[in-house]
């Protein structure tokens, strides 16, 4: 694999189906959007109050009123509409958001998920995180599977603070693909090349092994 | 009647120790004309709602380099380092909120609301301090109206009644504000007369605004 970012991110775009609404969150996730196929005919919600966010416009062509949730310049295609930030939230908190993506610090086996702050670092503040989680019919979190120091992100139980509790269905990573079930955090793909015992040396939580586990393809 | 004022006719509405609404989402929809009259007038010791504080040198991040602020209520500060720095040093004061619940506060004040219910942030933090509420099973936070003394807004194109439009990611916060707030003044990029905007593409009616001028 060149790239594993890129393999995650294609990987966490075969979650989305033909027509639905989808949210990015920043870094990883926002690669997703490379591996959409444009005859699913997905349309991405920008948080700060558009749906149909296009890629970034070429130097030159920036539009100081079209941007995305993190300042950036972006575009939007065909069929976009905006609206306010009241309007914004009731998609994402009232479930009309069919999938949303993001990264993670950590994650436990009971679905809960921590992805905004650091004790002891600078607060960014939640920003949308919270309430995008809550409302998904999907949250996938698409991630490298260890901090930078190898050690894991797959928990028990979350020691950071949260951004919510029992919200995350299914977690990719490099390694694998893996979806938080009522029991616990089952293993439904492996990467090619990597083992069950690789992945659970990597992970925290005990992962459950069904009888078949698929094979990964980013 | 015309809401269209010189700049210093509306910058004599702002005060020390002023509750203000600032719209924007990462400076798209600022007031900057109104940011730099705050600055350029000595403002100071302000109460900011808000989204986010932009950057070091756009938007409402102007205002926290210039330290004009001493207490922020906004959703993500993350993009300004600055904000950060004067938090954890406690130089400012600081509460920070999930963005759509700012958003609904915001509304609910602005609607008449004594509050709302909502999912987000039940298990974090956030739900310290808070009224917890079971509905059918499902536990909500009690979120109550936030309201500012004055808005500050920004608007793509205004009529001289104060009829608004905006585009597309500067809309933001700016109609919520438009409700909550005693005073609530406009820059606009492009004033015309009453009677040439569209109705149905206003989003914030003159009623709701005291004054305006053309700013960016």
């Amino acid at each position: 694999m060149a790239d594993i970012r890129d393999f995650i991110a294609k990987r966490a775009a075969d979650f989305f189906e033909v027509g639905d609404l989808g949210n990015l969150g920043i870094g990883l996730p926002t690669l997703v959007a490379n591996y959409l196929p444009p005859e699913k005919n997905v349309l991405l919600h920008s948080e700060n109050g558009f749906i149909g966010i296009g890629p970034t416009p070429e130097e030159g062509k920036e539009d100081k009123d079209i941007v995305n949730a993190g300042g950036m310049p972006v575009t939007y295609v065909p069929g976009a509409m905006a609206f306010d930030s009241a309007f914004s939230f009731a998609l994402a908190r009232g479930g009309h958001v069919d999938v949303s993506v993001l990264g993670a610090l950590e994650v436990d086996e009971r679905g809960d998920l921590a992805n905004w702050f650091v004790p002891g670092k600078l607060v960014p503040g939640m920003g949308g995180a919270m309430d995008l989680v809550v409302g998904a019919k999907k949250v996938i979190i698409a991630m490298e599977h260890t901090q930078r120091d190898g050690s894991p992100k797959i928990l028990k139980k979350c020691k950071l603070p949260l951004t919510a509790v029992g919200v995350v269905n299914f977690i990719v990573t490099e390694l694998g693909v893996m979806e938080v079930a009522k029991e616990g955090i089952v293993l439904r793909e492996l990467a090619p090349g990597v083992t069950v015992e690789d992945i659970q040396a990597k992970t925290e939580a005990t992962l459950i092994i069904p009888e078949n586990v698929g094979v990964m393809n980013g | 009647m015309s809401k269209v004022k010189t700049l210093d006719e509306i910058t004599a509405k702002f005060h020390d120790g002023q509750v203000m609404m600032i719209g924007g989402f990462m400076s798209a929809g600022t007031p900057e004309t109104f940011i730099d009259a705050i600055i350029e007038k000595g403002i100071t010791n302000l109460t900011v709602i808000a989204n986010d504080t932009g950057f070091v040198d756009t938007g409402i991040g102007k205002l926290i380099v210039a330290k004009r602020i001493s207490k922020l209520i906004a959703t993500h500060v993350g993009t300004n380092k600055e904000t950060g720095r004067q938090m954890n040093a406690g130089e400012i004061e600081y509460d920070l909120v999930p963005q759509g619940t700012l958003a609904e506060r915001v509304r609910a004040a602005g609607a008449g609301l004594g509050g709302f219910l909502t999912p987000t942030g039940v298990g974090t933090i956030v739900e310290e301090g808070k009224q917890k509420i079971t509905v059918d099973g499902k536990e909500y936070l009690l979120e109550l109206p936030i309201r500012a003394e004055i808005a500050l807004l920004h608007a793509w194109k205004a009529d001289t009644s104060g009829n608004l439009v905006y585009r597309v990611a500067s809309r933001n916060f700016n109609p919520l504000m438009a409700l909550a707030a005693d005073f609530v003044v406009v820059s606009a990029e492009e004033i015309v007369e009453v009677g040439e905007l569209d109705p149905d593409i206003i989003a914030t009616p003159g009623a709701l605004v005291d004054m305006l001028v053309k700013g960016r």
